[in-house]
C-alpha cells in the first residue's frame, strides 16, 4: 500500500536533486577562467546600496569603456551591509558602494575591507574617508529641511533643527526615523551635542505629532503636494522629483532649505565605496575605484544625481548652493559608527 | 511510505522555522523576553490579529457573495463577472496600495490615505479571490439534491441558502479564509505603503534599524506563535463541520439558479462596484503613471529580460512547490488521521512568515549549508516553495478528495502494479488540482518581492524587482510598464483558474 506513490514521489525528488546538483556544477563553470597576472579576471561583483536607476548608466559607461564586466547586486544600503556581514569571508562581493558613512563604518568595523592605496586616498579630502583608509566618499549629500513654499513663509524657517520641537511646528514636520540617513543625522547630533540633548530632541519631535514616513521620497512627495509642510530629507530628492516631473526645480512647490551656522540639520554625509578583503589586488576593481573618482565619474554624479563631487577639480552642480557657502557641521564621519546606540534611542523615543 | 515523502517535504518547508528557533535560542532567553514583553509588541500583535480578522471577514463576505451570485443566480453578465471577480489575484498588494493612494490624491491631493481601515480595504480587495475561487468551485460542484429537499420541505430560498448551501461549501470558505488570514499576517507591501503598524512592519523596522537581525527574527517567532493559534482555531471549526461529499451514482446535475427578479440589477451593480474598486482603481492609476511621468521608460531589452526572468523563476518556483505539495496533499486526502493533519498544518506555518524572514533564513542556509546554491535561482525557487506550499497543498488535497479511492483499490485488486495505478489513475484524477495548484503558485511567485530581492542571483531582475527599483526613487512612469506587464501575465494563470473552476459553465467542475 502506498509503495507506488512513494516510488513516484522519490523519482521526482531524485530528479529534482539531480537538477539542483547539475545547476550547482554549471554555476561553478563561470569561474573557470583563472586570473591573469595582474589579478584581473575581466569581471568583479559589486554590491550596490545605491538605487539601480541612479547608478546603472554610469556602470554601463564604465563597462563599455574598459571592457570589464560588473556584476551588480542592488539593494538598500542597510540591507546590503547586513548581507555582507552575514556572508563574512564567503561573500561573493569585491566592492561595496554605500549610501552612507555609517554602513561603510559597520562593514569596516567587522574588518571586511582592504586598506585603499595612497593614490586613491590622496584624491579625496580626509574628512570624507575612513579612519583606517579603508573606504572613501564618492559623492556628498547634505541634509536639508524641505518645505512647501505655498504653506510656509521663508521667514518662518528655523535657524536650527532644534527649533522643530517647538509648539509652532506641531503636526507639520515629516520624518523618516527608520531610514538610514535620518539615523546618521541623529548620530551626528549625538556626536555634536551629546546623548542627553539628542534624547531631549527626539522626545520633543515625538511629542510634536510628527508625520512619520518610511522613505525620504515619500516625505518629499507629500511636501510637494502640500500634505506635509516641512520635512527632514537629503538635498537631492528635490532635484530627482523635478526631473521626474520635467519641471525646473525652482518651479516646484517644494524647496530645499539648508540650515546655517554649522547646525546638525545640515550634516554633509557621503555615499562611498569600500573594497572587500583580498580584492584590492584585483586590477579590475582598482580600475573601477579610480573611475568613480575620475573627472568623468564625478561629473556623472553632479549632472545626473545633483550631488556634490568629492574631487576638487570637478564643479558642483549648478542648481546647488556652492559648497563653500554651506555651513555644514564639522563632524568626523568616522564618528557616525555608533549606530546601535542611536537606534536604541530612536526606538525609545517612540518615533520608530 | 507516502508518509515518508510527506515528512521530507514538510521538513524542507520548515527550514526557515528551524533557523528562527536556532537564532532565538542563540540570542538567549533574557534578550528574547526583553524584546517581546513590551507594550509595542503587544499592540502590534493585536493590530495584526485585528487586521487579519477584518480582512478575513471582508473577504468571506465579498468572496462568498460574488461566488453565489455568479454560480447560483441569474444575475446579468454572470460569466463576465465570474472572471472579473478572480482577476484581483493578479495584482500585487503593493501595486494596489500605490494605486489607491494615487487615486485618492487625484480626488483630494491633501488627503492622507493611511491607517488600519485603508490597509484593510486594500487587502480585502486584493485577497478576496482566495475565498471566491474555492467557494465558486464548490458551489458549482455541490449536489443540488440537498437544496431541493430543503425547498420541498417548505424552506424559503434564503433559509435554504443559509442552512444548506453555505454549510455545503463551509470547508471551502474555511480553507480560503485561512489563506487570507495568513496572507494578511505576512503582508508587508500594502501595510507599509498605507502605514499601519502591524507585526510584519515591526519586523521590517527592526531589520532596517541598525542591522539588528536578531530582534527581527525574535519577533518573527511571535508571528509563528500567532499562526499556530490561528491554525489550531481553524482546525477546531473544521473538526465540527461535517463533510458534504456527494454519494451514490448518477450523473452530476447543474444546480438550479435562483431568480433574483427585481434584485438582478442591484446585484450586478454590486459586482461591478467590487470589480471597479479592485481592478478599476489600479487600472486608472497605472494609466495615469504611463501618461504623466517623463522618466526614462525601460528599454525593450530590459523589459524583455525581466519578463523572461520572471517567467523562468516563477515556473521553477511553482514546479518545486508542487513537488513538495504532492505527497503532503495526497497524504492528507488519502490517509486522514492525526499525523497527516499535523503534517498538513505544519506546511502552513511558513506561509505566515514575511517573505523577508524566509529570504533571510535561506541566505544563511545558503551561506553555511548549501553554498554552491547561494545566489542561484534554485535557492530562490526553494523560498517560493516554502512560502507558497499551502496554496498547492490545498489544491492537490481538494482534487484528491474528490477522486474516489475505490478506483485505485479496484485497479490494484485487478493486478495492476502500484506505479501503473499511480500513473493511470491517481495522477489523472488529481490532475485538475495539480494544474490549479501550479497556476496559483506560479502567479503568486510572479508577485513576490522581498525574498526575491534577497535571494535572486546577482544581476538578475524580475518584473517585481524592476517595479520596486523604480518606485523607490518615485519614478512611477518608469514603473508603470513593469506593473502593467506583471498584472497582465499574472492574469493568464488566474484566467486558467477561473475556467477550471467551472464558473464559466463548461464541464461543470
Amino acid at each position: 500500500m502506498g509503495g507506488s506513490r512513494l516510488r513516484a514521489v522519490t523519482t521526482l525528488a531524485v530528479a529534482g536533486a539531480l537538477l539542483l546538483g547539475a545547476a550547482a556544477c554549471a554555476g561553478d563553470d563561470d569561474d573557470d577562467s583563472g586570473p591573469a597576472e595582474d589579478g584581473s579576471t575581466g569581471s568583479f561583483t559589486l554590491y550596490s546600496g545605491r538605487n539601480e536607476n541612479l547608478i546603472e548608466p554610469l556602470i554601463e559607461q564604465f563597462q563599455s569603456e574598459t571592457g570589464i564586466t560588473v556584476d551588480v547586486r542592488y539593494g538598500d544600503t542597510a540591507q546590503m551591509a547586513a548581507q555582507l556581514l552575514d556572508e563574512g569571508d564567503r561573500s561573493p562581493a569585491q566592492v561595496f558602494l554605500a549610501q552612507d558613512a555609517g554602513a561603510l563604518g559597520a562593514v569596516s568595523k567587522a574588518g571586511m575591507f582592504d586598506p585603499l592605496p595612497d593614490e586613491v586616498l590622496e584624491v579625496v579630502p580626509e574628512a570624507y574617508q575612513g579612519a583606517g583608509g579603508d573606504w572613501v566618499g564618492v559623492t556628498g549629500r547634505s541634509r536639508v529641511l524641505v518645505y512647501n513654499q505655498e504653506l510656509v513663509d521663508e521667514s518662518e524657517l528655523p535657524d536650527s533643527v532644534f527649533e522643530l520641537t517647538e509648539p509652532q511646528w506641531e503636526g507639520r514636520v515629516g520624518v523618516a526615523p527608520t531610514n538610514g540617513s535620518f539615523q546618521a543625522f541623529v548620530t551626528a547630533m549625538r556626536v555634536q551635542h551629546g546623548d542627553d540633548a539628542t534624547a531631549d530632541w527626539l522626545a520633543g519631535i515625538a511629542d510634536n505629532d510628527p508625520q512619520i514616513r518610511e522613505r525620504n521620497g515619500q516625505i518629499l512627495d507629500d511636501v510637494n503636494a502640500g500634505r506635509i509642510e516641512v520635512g527632514l530629507v537629503n538635498h537631492y530628492y528635490l532635484h530627482e522629483l523635478a526631473k521626474e516631473e520635467g519641471v525646473p526645480f525652482e518651479e516646484m512647490p517644494a524647496q530645499n532649505y539648508y540650515f546655517p551656522a554649522g547646525d546638525t540639520g545640515a550634516l554633509m554625509n557621503i555615499s562611498g565605496i569600500g573594497v572587500l578583503a583580498g580584492a584590492i589586488e584585483d586590477a579590475d576593481v582598482r580600475t573601477f575605484v579610480d573611475y568613480l573618482l575620475s573627472t568623468e565619474g564625478q561629473a556623472f554624479f553632479t549632472e545626473q544625481t545633483s550631488e556634490y563631487p568629492m574631487v576638487a577639480e570637478v564643479d558642483a552642480p549648478a542648481e546647488l548652493p556652492e559648497l563653500a557657502g554651506l555651513e555644514a557641521p564639522e563632524i568626523n564621519l568616522n564618528d557616525l559608527d555608533s549606530l546601535e546606540e542611536t537606534v536604541v534611542m530612536i526606538t525609545e523615543s517612540g518615533l520608530a | 511510505m507516502l508518509l515518508l515523502a510527506a515528512l521530507l517535504a514538510v521538513a524542507v518547508a520548515l527550514t526557515p522555522v528551524v533557523y528562527l528557533v536556532i537564532h532565538t535560542v542563540e540570542a538567549g532567553w533574557a534578550q528574547v523576553f526583553d524584546a517581546l514583553l513590551t507594550e509595542r509588541v503587544a499592540s502590534a500583535a493585536g493590530r495584526s490579529l485585528g487586521l487579519a480578522a477584518v480582512v478575513t471577514i471582508g473577504c468571506v463576505v465579498l468572496g462568498v457573495g460574488s461566488a453565489f451570485l455568479v454560480t447560483r443566480t441569474d444575475v446579468p453578465g454572470r460569466r463576465f463577472f465570474g472572471v472579473l471577480a478572480a482577476l484581483p489575484l493578479a495584482i500585487p498588494s503593493y501595486v494596489a496600495a500605490f494605486a489607491w493612494i494615487s487615486a485618492v490624491h487625484l480626488v483630494d491631493p491633501r488627503h492622507v490615505f493611511e491607517g488600519f481601515w485603508p490597509a484593510a480595504l486594500v487587502l480585502i480587495l486584493c485577497s478576496y479571490p482566495y475565498v471566491y475561487l474555492p467557494v465558486a468551485a464548490a458551489l458549482v460542484g455541490a449536489d443540488p439534491a440537498a437544496e431541493e429537499v430543503s425547498r420541498s420541505l417548505g424552506r424559503g430560498p434564503w433559509r435554504t441558502f443559509a442552512g444548506v448551501t453555505v454549510r455545503q461549501v463551509q470547508p471551502a470558505i474555511a480553507a480560503g479564509g485561512l489563506l487570507v488570514a495568513l496572507y494578511t499576517l505576512s503582508d508587508f507591501g500594502a501595510v507599509s505603503i498605507v502605514r499601519t503598524d502591524t507585526f510584519t512592519r515591526e519586523i521590517f523596522t527592526a531589520l532596517n534599524m541598525g542591522f539588528n537581525r536578531t530582534m527581527a527574527l525574535v519577533l518573527s517567532t511571535v508571528l509563528i506563535m500567532l499562526t499556530v493559534l490561528l491554525l489550531a482555531g481553524e482546525s477546531v471549526t473544521r473538526a465540527r463541520g461535517a463533510r458534504f461529499a456527494r454519494v451514490g451514482g448518477g450523473a452530476r446535475r447543474p444546480p438550479s439558479r435562483l431568480r433574483l427578479r427585481a434584485g438582478r440589477w442591484p446585484a450586478a451593480g454590486g459586482l461591478a462596484l467590487v470589480a471597479g474598486a479592485a481592478l478599476g482603481v489600479p487600472a486608472v492609476s497605472l494609466s495615469r503613471w504611463f501618461v504623466e511621468g517623463v522618466s526614462r521608460p525601460g528599454s525593450l531589452a530590459e523589459i524583455t529580460s525581466a519578463t523572461v526572468n520572471s517567467l523562468w523563476v516563477s515556473a521553477l518556483g511553482a514546479g518545486l512547490t508542487m513537488l513538495l505539495a504532492l505527497p503532503i496533499g495526497l497524504l492528507a486526502a488519502r490517509s486522514p488521521g492525526t499525523l497527516s493533519t499535523i503534517i498538513e498544518r505544519l506546511s502552513y506555518l511558513p506561509h505566515a512568515l514575511p517573505g523577508v524572514v524566509v529570504g533571510l533564513s535561506l541566505v544563511s542556509f545558503g551561506i553555511y549549508v548549501l553554498y554552491p546554491l547561494y545566489q542561484s535561482v534554485w535557492l530562490l525557487a526553494l523560498a517560493y516553495a516554502v512560502l507558497f506550499l499551502p496554496l498547492a497543498v490545498g489544491a492537490v488535497a481538494a482534487a484528491a478528495a474528490q477522486a474516489p479511492p475505490q478506483l485505485e483499490q479496484v485497479a490494484r485488486s485487478l493486478g495492476r502494479r502500484p506505479v501503473t495505478v499511480f500513473r493511470t489513475i491517481t495522477l489523472p484524477l488529481t490532475a485538475p488540482g495539480i494544474g490549479a495548484g501550479l497556476a496559483l503558485a506560479f502567479l503568486t511567485c510572479m508577485k513576490e518581492l522581498p525574498a526575491t530581492l534577497l535571494l535572486r542571483p546577482t544581476g538578475m531582475d524580475t518584473l517585481a524587482t524592476r517595479l520596486w527599483t523604480h518606485t523607490g526613487v518615485v519614478q512611477y512612469a518608469a514603473a508603470a510598464p513593469y506593473a502593467a506587464l506583471l498584472v497582465v501575465i499574472a492574469a493568464v494563470p488566474t484566467w486558467l483558474l477561473v475556467s477550471r473552476s467551472g464558473i464559466m459553465g463548461k464541464g461543470g467542475g
